[in-house]
């Protein structure tokens, strides 16, 4: 058994003792917050939709595959590998995407090749940027999100470029 | 924002599916990915309520203000002018515990329910416009805080490497410093944004 298969079963059965213990109601207050939850749900539903649909059209007209053709001669001259360019640029936008382009990359060039490492550290160092910025934006309504996306998008931008250098001086 | 995202990714997947001949893919591709969106929203149904479930119990057994007692010193200097103990505080603690432990999918609701709480203390005059609180906590959640890239090395695990966990190192760093880019950066817009107003 994996320490991380505990970690889900403890948290829900320790909050339920030390609710129980301090005297809470504690099926009213979980069906209270589930309920909190469903709403939840619908808020953020229709920019999740557009979202989905905007990035499956996109992996579907190649434009992916097309741009990192056209980048990868500079990336190669810079010293980045190329095959983690498609990595690069998709996974900002979907995580079973870059989940699956990852997969293509360790297949390809193996797991423990420059490539390999280098995707895998870009894979274990960044989220699913613009998943996240239209899920919790949409939470609060908030449209004008002003410097957020450009912040996020400088994080996601250094992950890539230190993960080409920790992996060539560490490993 | 989201106008410019789906517009502009719209409009490049069909210039690409033009240069590639693809446009029967792209058609297919709109009609599946919307059964795609429902199936995600409804798996997304059952995570978000039973975390938000699970949520509400610590909340008003007082484990979640515990907790965020114990985070303030290091939360206080990122979040500026929150109640100090308060609910927001509460659930940004819970938000960023959940993504070192690497429970994605349990960082979404208590990141959901910070942002709500955030705007409901700070009660700004246009809710519209997002506020730096709520543009830092959301970076944040952007960048990887995850201490154990689980995905990434069963993946290399499943793949034959010699040793999947070696990256762990490179990943550390990795995080730490575009997280610290990241954070920088809304540091510099903020200032930047002050100036322009005055």
């Amino acid at each position: 058994m994996n320490i991380s298969d505990l970690i889900i079963p403890l948290i829900f059965a320790g909050v339920l003792i030390y609710g129980l213990c301090r005297k809470t109601d504690v099926f009213a207050e979980f069906t209270e917050g589930a309920k909190d939850g469903l709403k939840t749900v619908y808020d953020i539903f229709p920019s999740l939709f557009c979202l989905v649909i905007s990035v499956g059209a996109f992996r579907a007209s190649g434009g992916a595959e097309l741009l990192t053709s056209a980048l990868s001669p500079v990336l190669d001259a810079i010293g980045f590998p190329p095959e983690c360019a498609e990595l690069m640029l998709l996974r900002p936008f979907s995580g079973s995407g870059a989940i699956a382009v990852f997969e293509r990359v360790l297949t390809s060039s193996g797991a423990d090749s420059f490539a390999g490492r280098t995707a895998s550290v870009i894979l274990g160092s960044s989220e699913t940027t613009f998943y996240t910025l239209s899920v919790y934006f949409a939470a609060v309504k908030a449209k004008k999100t002003r410097y957020a996306l450009f912040c996020a998008l400088i994080g996601d931008f250094v992950c890539a470029v230190v993960s080409a250098v920790t992996v060539s001086i560490l490993l | 924002m989201m106008k410019w995202i789906m517009t502009g990714l719209i409009l490049l997947s069909v210039m690409f599916a033009a240069l590639t001949n693809r446009m029967d893919s792209l058609t297919t591709a709109f009609l599946e990915e919307c059964g795609n969106a429902v199936q995600l929203a409804i798996s997304l149904t059952g995570i978000i309520t039973l975390w938000s479930g699970i949520m509400r119990v610590a909340q008003s057994s007082g484990l979640t203000g515990k907790l965020a007692k114990l985070a303030e010193p290091v939360l206080s200097k990122l979040f500026g002018g929150l109640e100090r103990g308060g609910k927001a505080m509460q659930y940004i603690t819970l938000n960023i515990t959940a993504n070192i432990l690497g429970l994605g999918n349990a960082s979404t609701p208590f990141g959901i329910a910070a942002m709500r709480e955030i705007e409901r203390e700070e009660h700004s005059p246009e809710p519209e416009k997002a506020s730096h609180n709520m543009i830092v906590l959301t970076v944040l959640n952007t960048a990887s805080l995850q201490l154990i890239p689980t995905t990434a090395a069963a993946l290399r695990h499943a793949h034959d490497s010699a040793d999947p966990m070696e990256i762990l190192p490179c990943v550390w760093i990795t995080s730490v410093c575009a997280l610290a880019a990241a954070l920088t950066a809304t540091a510099i817009c903020r200032t930047v944004s002050r100036r322009k107003r005055l």
